[in-house]
């Protein structure tokens, strides 16, 4: 009999097991993301090649590429212009006005608006929405006219981006002031007291303790919600009169359309290196969300370590 | 110049439970009052009724009135955030405004009131304010960095003269220096001896050396057990509460017997 050295305890095998699937779930969600961006390039190669003619995109790859992606981040900026004050407002009447009773009802109120499947959206806004604004463009356009982004012709069916922007509006508000009202929530009471005990009243209060506080959660909800109105497809696909335009007006029917709602729209007629074209069109989309997604998160460190750890 | 409070039969309320019950006391002019008892004696809680601090919690309220100079501060007229630019408030943990510089702290209550105000009157008000709070010397080349950069003890007497920026009649401190080293402790306690000469002072405090140390006026509070309602037992001049105290029950404390 050899006398071993005492050893440590190994690991208990609850540990070991639940180590092995947290690691393996965080390698499925990297290697699918890898793979998407390896189908992605791969088959967007070939349409990116400029000495080869495509009949969707005759002008080369960019010229086609182009409009689209003004017209992507054009609807998701009016949505976010529309949505964040919206959702700022909705989130401190949840955590800072409303009796305890009508917050909760609420914020479940708005939670369900995030149930609601986007194509349902799109036919609110084809059936509903548009033949009822069409009649506040044409205002605008008449008494506003004199501004570029109201020009018109006015659209005759109300399909325009402005419209596009409203529906994405609200369909990134449920998540938008959801965060809005968890950031609010989470306030310090110490810099709330703090506030209220030198005679603010509730808005000064707010804006003092309150809003500073939020600014990183802000920054970072709005940031979602771009990249959702950026990637959302079939309810643009189904509003928008779409026209490959590159035009700040608002209420035309010549709109600009996006890359995805294109996606969506051309992919069942497509053929042979069109299919790669569209492909390649995906490809652009994807990286302008990560692009997004990465400035917010680099936003929201620097944030933290400047608030230290208040 | 400091205004005298007056305790009317108070009770103190949160929805139900009765947390303090039927507290009567005079609080004079510039003077330190201090409030010790054992944890959970409402004492505290009584501190924040003087300025409707209170009422934030829901479902919280007061019975009886409290009168400054005379005027009923739970009157029916009577908007809250008035009465707390009457009566200014040191929390237990120091919570200067983190995003703000120290000179923007110091400013914040002041400009809700005044926010047409020259730049050289609210320099003014940040020097003086500062050197009210004993702060100046180790502040003055850097008003314009964050003050959540300062120590602890440093960060306490930055919301005292935030406090005092705002012209308050009454201070109340909130176990001001329970997060502090003993040198900021002392800092603090100069401070308060100080301030006597302007403000009438009432300090919550867990230490009773340092009740002892600061006050000139003590009250005594307690419950008879869990669940029950906070009393005041004693009230007296310091130094008869911690040399010759007429409650037994005083005296058990102030000699370490329990609390």
């Amino acid at each position: 009999m050899t006398s071993a050295p005492p050893t440590m305890p190994r690991l208990r095998r609850g540990d070991r097991i639940f180590r092995g699937v947290s690691v393996a779930a965080g390698v499925v969600i990297l290697s699918v993301l890898v793979l998407v961006a390896v189908f992605l390039v791969f088959k967007a190669l070939p349409a990116l090649d400029p000495s080869v003619h495509i009949e969707s995109t005759p002008n080369g790859f960019l010229a086609f590429v182009g409009p689209l992606v003004f017209g992507t981040l054009f609807s998701a900026t009016l949505a976010l212009v529309f949505a964040t004050p919206l959702s700022i407002g909705i989130g401190l009447f949840i955590s800072h006005y409303a009796p305890r009773r009508i917050a909760s009802a609420l914020g479940y109120v708005i939670d369900l608006l995030a149930a609601i499947p986007s194509v349902v959206y799109g036919l609110w806004g084809i059936q509903v929405f548009a033949p009822f604004i069409q009649p506040v463009y044409q205002w605008m356009s008449d008494n506003w006219g004199f501004l570029p982004i109201f020009e018109g012709p006015v659209s005759g069916t109300g399909r325009t981006i402005l419209t596009v922007g409203v529906v994405l509006a609200i369909m990134i508000l449920p998540i938008m002031s959801a965060l809005a009202r968890e950031v609010f929530l989470q306030t310090p009471r110490l810099h709330e007291e703090a506030a209220l005990a030198l005679g603010a009243t509730r808005w000064e209060m707010i804006h003092m303790a309150v809003l500073p506080f939020a600014r990183s959660g802000l920054l970072s909800a709005a940031m979602l919600g771009l990249g959702r109105a950026l990637g959302e497809t079939m309810a643009v696909a189904m509003v928008l009169s779409p026209a490959a335009a590159v035009s700040f007006k608002l209420l035309t029917s010549e709109n600009p359309s996006t890359i995805a709602s294109t996606i969506a729209l051309d992919f069942p007629e497509a053929s042979g290196l069109d299919v790669n074209a569209l492909i390649a069109a995906g490809l652009v989309l994807f990286a302008i969300t990560m692009v997004v997604n990465s400035f917010a998160r680099a936003i929201v460190t620097r944030q933290r370590v400047k608030m230290g750890e208040n | 110049m400091g205004k005298i409070i007056e305790l009317d039969h108070v009770d103190v309320l949160y929805g139900q439970f009765l947390a303090v019950e039927d507290v009567s006391l005079t609080i004079e002019p510039q003077t330190v009052t201090a409030f010790i008892g054992p944890s959970g004696c409402g004492k505290s809680t009584l501190l924040r009724t003087i300025n409707r601090m209170h009422e934030v919690i829901p479902g919280a309220r007061v019975k009886g009135d409290i009168r400054l100079d005379g005027l009923n501060l739970y009157g029916d007229e009577v908007d809250p955030v008035a009465v707390r630019r009457d009566v200014g408030m040191v929390f237990q943990r120091p919570n200067p405004f983190p995003t703000m510089s120290i000179r923007d702290n110091v400013l914040a209550g002041y400009k809700l009131n005044n926010d047409r105000n020259s730049k050289s009157e609210q320099d003014d008000i940040v020097e003086s304010s500062l050197k009210s709070a004993h702060l100046w010397k180790e502040v003055k080349n850097r008003l314009d960095k964050p003050g959540g950069g300062l120590s602890g003890g440093q960060q306490q007497r930055l919301c005292i003269a935030r406090a005092i920026a705002v012209r308050p009649r009454v201070l109340l401190m909130d176990e001001p220096t329970s997060a502090l080293d003993p040198i900021s402790t002392q800092a603090i306690e100069d401070l308060v001896s100080q301030l006597k000469n302007d403000y009438t002072i009432v300090i919550v405090t867990h230490n009773m050396q340092q009740a002892a140390r600061v006050s000139d006026r003590t009250a005594f509070f307690n419950i008879a057990g869990e669940g029950e309602p906070g009393k005041l037992i004693e009230f007296d001049d310091t130094s008869v509460i911690f040399s010759n105290p007429t409650q037994k029950n005083t005296e058990d404390y102030i000699s370490g017997r329990f609390g």
